[in-house]
């Protein structure tokens, strides 16, 4: 049985277990620092589809296959599906679902997804609620911008602050106790809102969430940045994970070297030209699936509090002159079961 | 959060980088400026084949306008425009890129509800507000009677 | 000579609108707004008559120097129709361009592949 503490956190009693993941994304994703990691690395865009859109479940489709392949996991064995990502109506996921039969979850919080969906797949596993429950988000460049800016050849130019959504798409399948990584701890965040009104800064518009969700997760388990080898936040790129230390460092704590980015490991920001850094929620998936989960596994990371962010805007409220309100929920991963 | 919304927004703003000026300025410049040059050898070119001012000037914003519809058409006006800024934004070239742009992108929604509807969802502004002032002018001219 | 007034007015206004992107959070769309109705305020005020005379195309490309042609265009109809020159003349004069803006935007949309920035070309 899950316990719950308080302000939003949850302990995992019986540590369930990420038992497989699996990752797919784009060519600029593959040919980036973390490209080695990926399973599934696309040449095409299009994932040989027509539209953007069905490109995006396409993706998501193959990290899922991964996840499932590299698990020798039977797909009649996943109990529910966790899944979400940028699109209207969350139809990247329902329609690269649409087919396989399986209980359906579509889940939405922008690019905090992969946290989201995360947190529900090990409450239910912590909880023996169905045998395999999956996590699991996708984005696309392609068919974000046409939602969310201009069209593709729109020839239009990007500010500093703004970041690139990541062409990728992670999976993480999670199941009872067995093997590292584990899942301790979960902490479900509130929406915050600072009155950053600008869209292409959502770092800015998203840190907030980020310092408040890990604050309240460090109080309520009483641990510190210093215990955990790994700080992961998802997708704040520069701006923001600069402003989150800046905001932690009033508290008189200082992040340091253990705190990362999703959004700054993705893409090479300089040589990609990416202004700030990745966004997207399959950059948060993909790199903690592809890159941080198997590290766990080794070893080689044995604390890791994965905390992805997410800005809940839309084209229309920004133009309706709304200000941008951030979450970030964040999972305690662990090597060991103490 | 400590922060009030007002202090939280000098941070963000101290942890934001500005665009370069002392380079998007002078490209934007630059290009602008070419795209221009361009548009005066057509005009010139023009008037040499005997057409008046006004049909040369009409001939030359459909040639630059031709011209960015195949640039965008193969991608290439975006890679332009990326670091070109305004120097491809505020010439007729960028009107033409941005009627052309959401045509192409919007195929996939059908030609009638995609191209046809969403052909003016960046360039209508321009068109809406260029008439309506242009028809007030016209008013006040007919009003006033004309200088 | 006039190929470098050309150049020097043309490049101008598009610096005035660099200015205008990094410097204020105008999007692009209010930014070429802004400069269609100065054109025609200009155009109206007697202003941007001169600057075409001298500048040429640097003054006549840019999205100002549409407006300038509409307000052109409404003064020479209102003076030929009345007022109903004031319904017409900015459409007409501005026709040749627009028209084919649209009818190559579908052109385009007919012959070309769905764009890419993501895609290999990418400088």
């Amino acid at each position: 049985m899950s316990r719950y503490i308080k302000g939003g956190t949850v302990i995992m009693e019986t540590l369930p277990s990420i038992v497989s993941s699996g990752t797919a994304v784009g060519r600029m994703e593959g040919e980036g620092p973390l490209g080695s990691c990926f399973d599934y690395v696309s040449e095409d865009s299009g994932f040989g589809e027509n539209t953007w859109e069905k490109a995006e479940s396409r993706l998501q489709q193959h990290a899922f296959e991964q996840a499932l392949l590299r698990g020798s996991i039977a797909e009649s064995d996943i109990s529910f599906v966790f899944a979400g990502d940028l699109l209207n109506q969350c139809t990247g996921s329902a329609y690269s679902m649409r087919n396989n039969g399986l209980r359906f979850v579509g889940m939405y919080g922008a690019c905090s997804t992969m946290a989201e969906t995360l947190c529900m797949a090990a409450i239910f596993a912590d909880n023996s609620v169905g045998t395999l429950c999956a996590a699991l988000t996708s984005s696309h460049f392609c068919s974000a911008e046409r939602q969310f800016r201009f069209p593709e050849t729109y020839g239009g130019q990007r500010p500093p602050t703004a970041q690139w959504t990541a062409t990728a798409s992670g999976c993480a399948v999670v199941g009872a106790h067995s093997e590292a990584p584990f899942i301790k701890v979960a902490t479900v965040g509130t929406i915050i809102d600072m009155g950053i009104k600008d869209a292409n800064n959502m770092g800015a518009a998203m840190a907030p969430a980020a310092y408040d969700t890990l604050k309240t997760h460090f109080a309520n388990t009483e641990t510190q940045p210093g215990n955990y080898d790994l700080i992961l936040t998802g997708d704040l790129g520069y701006v923001g994970s600069e402003i989150l230390r800046d905001l932690f460092l009033q508290d008189g704590v200082t992040l340091g070297d253990r705190y990362n980015d999703c959004g700054l490991m993705i893409f090479d920001r300089e040589k990609q030209d990416v202004h700030a850094g990745g966004s997207g929620c399959g950059c948060s998936a993909a790199v903690l699936c592809g890159h941080i989960l198997p590290r766990v596994k080794k070893g080689e990371l044995k604390n890791v509090l994965f905390a992805a962010t997410g800005a809940l805007m839309s084209p229309t409220l920004v133009q309706q002159g709304e200000s941008i309100p951030g979450i970030s929920h964040c999972v305690h991963i662990s090597s060991s079961c103490e | 959060m400590k922060l009030t919304e007002k202090e939280y927004g000098v941070l963000a703003k101290k942890r934001s980088p500005n665009s370069r000026l002392y380079k998007t300025v002078p490209v934007a410049f630059a290009v602008g400026g070419a795209i221009c040059v361009i548009g005066q050898f057509l005009t010139e070119l023009y008037k040499s084949t005997g057409l008046d001012v006004s049909a040369a000037g009409t001939l030359t914003s459909v040639t630059l306008v031709f011209m960015s519809a195949v640039l965008t058409g193969f991608g290439l006006y975006d890679k332009l425009a990326k670091h070109a800024g305004a120097g491809t934004l505020v010439p007729i070239t960028g009107f033409a890129n941005a009627v052309v742009s959401p045509a192409l992108e919007f195929k996939t929604e059908g030609y009638v509800l995609g191209v046809g509807a969403k052909i003016f969802i960046i360039a209508g502004p321009v068109i809406v507000y260029g008439l309506a002032a242009s028809a007030f002018y016209g008013l006040l001219l007919f009003i006033f009677g004309q200088a | 000579m006039e190929y470098l007034w050309a150049f020097l007015t043309g490049g101008a206004l598009c610096a005035i609108g660099q200015l205008l992107i990094d410097l204020t959070s105008l999007t692009p769309a209010r930014i070429l707004v802004t400069y269609v109705v100065s054109g025609v305020f200009l155009g109206a005020v007697g202003i941007y008559d001169p600057l075409v005379g001298f500048a040429g195309a640097g003054a006549t490309v840019p999205l100002t120097g549409f407006g300038y042609l509409l307000a052109k265009g409404v003064r020479e109809a209102v003076t030929a129709d009345g007022l109903l020159g004031a319904l017409t003349g900015g459409l007409e004069a501005c026709a040749g361009g627009v028209t084919a803006a649209v009818l190559f935007a579908l052109v385009v949309a007919i012959l070309f592949n769905r764009g890419d920035k993501t895609a290999k070309i990418a400088g």
